[in-house]
């Protein structure tokens, strides 16, 4: 397995701070580096950034990662920088210390210290404890030997993904939703597997019978073996696992074994410092212990008798115990659950009580050929329990009338059908059934968000999903409820929703300008990190939104940013444009216009050494060579650079070409020197790149024979000094240029020149030329950036030459002295005659 | 039985990207590297224009043609979206760090 920076394991023991702190902040110190420590640490910060100083112990070498999310990994959907929650910078932007692959192994309360295995021992002021849970082992014979392991963490997928590798039979004990899950990645990855369940339907405590008998068909037809009402005796083998042996004495070879029957509050290191321990840590309703100092939170606690395993609840736990700790009142009550799943690629959905009973009536729906199950039990006119299997999509419906304890007397008849047919028939209106949901049915489940959440944060002003997203969280994480949330906005707002600039791509819900500010803001360096942080909804991106980040983390981090290639349209990426044959045109800079005599030969030459069936003058006055291969791109470049030319960049989205008349050097009507005033310019402003192509054109008198008035950025010579124009072009939509100012000296118009590209750098999206990118913000606002603030106008022209001393190497000669050389070469030949 | 012939290791071909492989003098096949590091093999010809799909951009198990944007499927060689057209996928394998292609699938596609 690979690691990204941000992600790689630490070193055991590795120090990171026990320096003694010179911060006065009360200390808190969190034993539990997972889902809820890190949870409750971020709701702490989202309340009061600054109150406590916080160091995490974590036991795993990695930083906070989506547990719930190792079933995908195995199953090879998801890869482990995918499920990274916090990355480094998120503990190192908060100020948190992490310690990791270093588990507590004792609290002294009298002393308010903790100390780890390493024998570091930390002081705290208040103590979180976050264990979680410990997969429960079974105690038969053999259950030690090497080859029998849990599903628990990071260590135990990179174990079964080992055994994977080597082929054999797995045997997973326990039919619950771990081990499903556990023998769906085995079965993927190519092993014989094995389910051993002990009671007679899988899935016992979240299905019914008739749904765990459906799930156990769909998993034989899928080719593993499931055996139910089996009791495991005893594991075999000789110094490693070699099988499973059961009661009734059948043998199931195995070279893997996977334990997953259930798991348990993990409560030692709480029990041992004297704190009151039931099933699980006992906590009140800010999650404190027995002891006013110590929290605790998660799967680790018992609350009010309730011991939860299910992330929703955590969630609440959180929230109720950084308002406690921030001095706030909203105690955890509590939680309902249902369960939502996808096991095995297959949808089970259960909420509340469906074991029946006295008084409890069961309503079934069956339809096999299709695969689904819904059964809802319904006491008393109300709904308290349901079954779903193979659609799942009436989940949220059934459990909003179950807490809601809703009569549903009306529309029993129709209840099983789904909300659509019980509210009267026909496919609802997606706004009426948002706003028919009552105030505590969940709208976001990543962040355990609640409609009426949503609505207050509407009414406290929230207009837009980025405003909605910024203030509740709600949508900001998976993104799967931003139908839900749109929804929600148009109910309250009508016509009034912002609906905010157009997003990126398919990929994110944000738009290019929030992208660019975040990456600036949070300081994001690679295009994984921005995917990561902005939970891009695709592993990574599409070909629209990574030539996009690219250029943006380019232009932010100039001489730092290491580019991608990859993200890199064909042209930049070789360097050359290509044409509708696949071979490739090829366009040497000749700076202002100019060339020579031994310039014009190095092209002649190339044109006749390789074979290239046209040579054009293009629109911006330089010589274009078409029909080159991808194989001798790099003698092509050679020969040119030879002859001392560079790259035209006539490919990329960057700094094309300067184009000049004659000026006053040849011409009757010259008033300045146009052509050597381009060739000063492009010397300038060659090789930069842009948010899209960019031309620049300098007409030595208003006669304009360089068509200066339709370039991205035009000088006009005049008597008096030179008339400086910007937003022109002419592609599909002609479009003249604005008029800028008029400055009365070279050096002036060069500044402006660099003042105004690098404004446009920064601030327009990518694929947006000058032209709409003025039209859109407005030429009074180019000029009162580069006109009317001096200061401003001098730190754009600098941060601009900044950027150029990196970025002015020609690509040509880099590749003709071999670099990527294999990029124009094919991998092998496979010959056909042999056939 | 099926041919296989090594054309390189993994390490050969860019994550994210595309080397081609010369099969006869007319044709090539584009093999390329996901993300997750897994191998694709197609003839190296949108079905739209022809264009060459080892210079697209490769994102998920999909790669933009460079010609005009299709965005073909790796595993089937479909176009994606609203757009129709199928290019030829050749079998591909890694076994111990090597890539095998499958020979006889190979030429035929290139015949």
């Amino acid at each position: 397995m690979e690691f990204q920076i941000g992600t790689e394991p630490v070193a055991d023991g590795e120090d990171i701070l026990l320096m003694p702190s010179d911060d006065v902040r009360e200390h808190l110190v969190v034993i539990g580096n997972g889902m809820a420590g890190c949870r409750a640490v971020e709701e702490l910060l989202a309340r009061d950034g600054t109150r406590y100083r916080v160091t995490i112990f974590g036991a795993e070498p990695y930083v906070n990662y989506n547990r719930i999310m190792l079933s995908p990994v195995l199953a090879g959907e998801k890869t482990f920088e995918q499920i990274v929650i916090n990355d480094r910078a998120w503990y190192d932007d908060n100020g948190i210390d992490l310690i990791v692959a270093d588990p507590v192994t004792a609290i002294d309360r009298a002393a308010k210290s903790v100390t780890a295995r390493s024998g570091r021992t930390v002081h705290y002021d208040k103590l979180l404890i976050a264990t979680g849970s410990d997969p429960f082992i079974i105690p038969v014979p053999g259950k030690d030997l090497p080859g029998v392991i849990s599903f628990r963490d990071m260590k135990d997928v990179d174990t079964m993904l080992d055994a994977a590798g080597k082929g054999g039979d797995a045997v997973v004990i326990g039919g619950g939703l771990l081990g499903l899950e556990a023998a769906h990645g085995l079965t993927l990855r190519g092993m014989k597997v094995t389910v051993i369940h002990l009671m007679d339907t899988l899935m016992e405590r979240q299905l019914d019978e008739a749904a765990g008998w459906l799930l156990k068909s769909a998993l034989e037809a899928r080719g593993q073996t499931i055996l139910t009402g089996a009791n495991t005796e005893s594991i075999y083998g000789d110094g490693k696992v070699e099988g499973v042996r059961l009661k009734d004495g059948t043998e199931i070879p195995a070279s893997l074994v996977v334990m997953a029957v259930g798991i348990r509050p993990s409560t030692a290191l709480a029990r041992d410092a004297g704190l009151a321990v039931n099933r699980g840590i006992q906590v009140d309703d800010h999650m404190v212990t027995s002891d006013a100092d110590v929290l605790a939170v998660g799967e680790c606690v018992e609350h009010d008798g309730n011991v939860y395993g299910l992330v929703a609840p955590l969630w609440d736990m959180c929230r109720s115990l950084a308002d406690g700790l921030t001095d706030r009142h909203s105690g955890y009550r509590g939680s309902v659950t249902s369960t939502k799943l996808k096991v095995a690629g297959l949808d089970v959905f259960s909420a509340g009580d469906f074991s029946g009973g006295e008084g409890c009536e069961d309503i079934v729906l069956r339809d096999a050929s299709r695969g689904v199950y819904k059964r809802v039990v319904v006491k008393d006119d109300k709904v308290v329990g349901a079954v779903l299997y193979g659609d799942t999509a009436d989940g949220g419906w059934y459990f909003d009338l179950l807490k809601k304890g809703e009569d549903v007397a009306d529309i029993r008849d129709l209840l099983i059908f789904g909300q659509a047919f019980a509210s009267g028939g026909g496919a609802l209106d997606p706004k009426a059934a948002v706003a028919a949901l009552s105030d505590d049915a969940e709208i976001c489940g990543c962040n355990g968000v609640s409609k009426g959440q949503v609505f207050a944060c509407i009414s406290a002003g929230a207009c837009s999903l980025d405003a909605v997203r910024a203030g509740c969280k709600a949508s900001a994480s998976c993104g799967s409820c931003t139908g839900l949330v749109e929804n929600l906005l148009s109910v309250v707002l009508g016509d009034e929703v912002q609906s905010g600039p157009k997003t990126m791509c398919k990929c994110t819900s944000f738009g290019h300008d929030d992208v660019r500010r975040e990456i600036v803001a949070q300081g994001m360096r690679s295009i994984p990190e921005v995917m990561q942080r902005l939970h891009w909804s695709t592993p990574d991106g599409c070909s629209s939104c990574r030539p996009a980040l690219n250029y943006y983390l380019l232009c932010a981090l100039p001489g730092d940013y290491v580019d991608d290639q990859q993200s890199r349209f064909v042209n930049e990426r070789m360097h050359a444009n290509i044409q509708k044959d696949g071979t490739y045109s090829v366009v040497p800079r000749m700076w202002g216009g100019l060339t020579n005599p031994r310039e014009l030969r190095a092209i002649a030459d190339v044109v006749e050494k390789f074979n290239a069936p046209m040579v054009k003058v293009t629109g911006g006055q330089r010589l274009d060579i078409f029909g080159i291969r991808k194989e001798d791109l790099p003698a092509v470049w050679a020969d040119l650079n030879a002859a001392g030319m560079v790259s035209g960049h006539a490919y990329g989205k960057s700094l094309r070409t300067v184009k000049t008349c004659v000026g006053s050097e040849w011409c009757r009507f010259g008033t300045q020197d146009s052509t050597g005033l381009g060739v000063k310019t492009e010397r300038m402003t060659w090789g930069s790149w842009m948010p899209h192509k960019f031309k620049i054109a300098v007409s030595g008198c208003p006669r304009n024979c360089a068509e200066a008035t339709i370039k991205d950025f035009g000088i006009v010579c005049v008597d008096s000094g030179y008339e400086l124009h910007v937003g022109g072009n002419g592609g599909i939509h002609v479009r003249a240029t604005d008029f800028l100012c008029k400055v009365a000296t070279e050096q002036e118009a060069l500044d402006y020149c660099a003042a105004f590209t690098q404004l446009y750098r920064e601030e327009a999206r990518y694929l947006e030329r000058t032209a709409p990118w003025i039209e859109r913000v407005g030429v009074d606002y180019v000029k009162s950036r580069i006109v009317e603030d001096d200061a401003g106008r001098e730190a754009l022209r600098a941060r601009f030459l900044f950027s150029q001393q990196f970025m002015q190497d020609d690509p040509w000669a880099e590749r003709a002295a071999g670099q990527h050389a294999e990029l124009h070469q094919p991998l092998a030949p496979i010959a056909i005659a042999a056939e | 039985m099926t041919d296989w012939i090594d054309i390189g290791t993994l390490a050969d071909i860019p994550q994210r990207g595309a080397r081609t492989v010369q099969i006869g003098d007319e044709k090539e096949i584009a093999v390329f590297r996901t993300g997750d590091d897994q191998v694709f093999a197609l003839v190296n010809e949108c079905p739209h224009k022809k264009g060459p799909l080892s210079q697209g951009i490769v994102h998920g198990h999909s790669v933009a043609c460079p010609l005009h944007n299709w965005t073909i499927a790796l595993k089937t060689g479909e176009a994606q979206g609203a757009d129709s057209g199928c290019t030829p996928t050749i079998a591909v394998k890694e076994e111990g760090g090597r890539i095998l292609i499958a020979r006889p699938v190979a030429v035929r596609v290139a015949a």
